[in-house]
């Protein structure tokens, strides 16, 4: 085995896969109900499972999770 | 007039707000009309400001913007119009349409990718892939011989479809979407692809002792 540095442990992280990742269909089911738990400072996990481990590694869906959050915020605030 | 559906399909009770868009956009409603045109003005409202904040990483600005906003727009009225029957009420009505402009604003830019970016598909530029990583030259002269089987798996154990998406995504760093567009099929069917090719490669890599074993195989 080689040294491990920072850039190899970015490459093992990449190539680790969550057998609990549904994949980006069910977060694009279920993005508006999870954005509104995380907004309310509930757990979203305890509904949804797996979503926030798809987040973690989709940056597509995890973009589309900041958007929506962000338009949530703003229509809080008025 | 009709009473307000107090409840979605799945049974579960709507707050106020989403009850009267529901009943305001009903087929039968005299005020779908007026209540298409306030849905339009939300999504357009939600397209513009997303489209601007993604708009500083990407090479759209003035006019553009604002016409990926609206193309955005009216493409998410058609989803939301042609959806409306799946709302469950598992979030607020308008949480929901917003998700649709959030959705449609990133097809736009997947879309745009191609018109703003001088990049092929298959270019495979390996060499840059340590980079990609975050490996300086020291880094990736040291892990040369993990790149090197990496590279040798993708190649010669990969399907055609794994190895031209892996390469599209991971080596040559297009956007998902992008490829989404180009390939004209979904980001579910994109991300399973490379989901299942870095499990393969994990896999590789561990057998050939480059990386270690893990519990569970994670």
């Amino acid at each position: 085995m080689t040294e491990r540095t920072d850039g190899r442990a970015a490459l093992e992280r990449f190539l680790r896969t969550d057998p609990q990742d549904p994949g980006c269909e069910q977060v694009m089911e279920h993005l508006d109900a999870y954005v509104e738990l995380v907004l309310a400072g509930a757990d979203p996990e305890l509904t949804y499972p797996g979503l926030t481990a798809h987040l973690r590694t989709c940056s597509p869906c995890a973009e589309d999770f900041d958007g929506l959050l962000a338009l949530l915020r703003d229509a809080s605030a008025g | 007039m009709t009473s307000a559906p107090l409840v979605g399909p799945s049974g579960r009770a709507l707050d106020d707000d989403s009850a009267n868009w529901l009943r305001c956009l009903d087929e039968a409603s005299a005020e779908r009309d007026e209540a298409i045109a306030r849905l339009h003005e939300l999504l357009l409202r939600a397209a513009r400001r997303e489209a601007s904040r993604r708009a500083p990483r990407l090479r759209i600005t003035g006019p553009e913007l604002e016409d990926l906003a609206h193309q955005a727009a009216d493409d998410a009225l058609v989803s939301v119009l042609g959806k409306l029957h799946t709302f469950r009420g598992d979030s607020r009505f308008t949480t929901w349409v917003y998700k649709f402009a959030v959705f449609e604003v990133s097809g736009k830019i997947g879309r745009h990718f191609w018109q703003a970016c001088d990049v092929r598909l298959d270019a495979a530029q390996w060499e840059l892939l340590p980079d990609r990583f975050g490996m300086d030259p020291h880094e990736a002269a040291h892990s040369a011989g993990l790149m090197a089987e990496l590279r040798r798996t993708v190649e010669e154990e990969f399907t055609e479809h794994q190895r031209r998406v892996f390469v599209a995504i991971v080596v040559d760093g297009i956007p998902l979407d992008a490829l989404v567009h180009r390939l004209g099929t979904n980001r579910n069917a994109i991300y399973k692809t490379v989901f299942d090719a870095r499990r393969k490669l994990r896999a590789a890599l561990v057998t050939k002792g480059y990386l270690q074993d893990e519990a569970g195989g994670r």
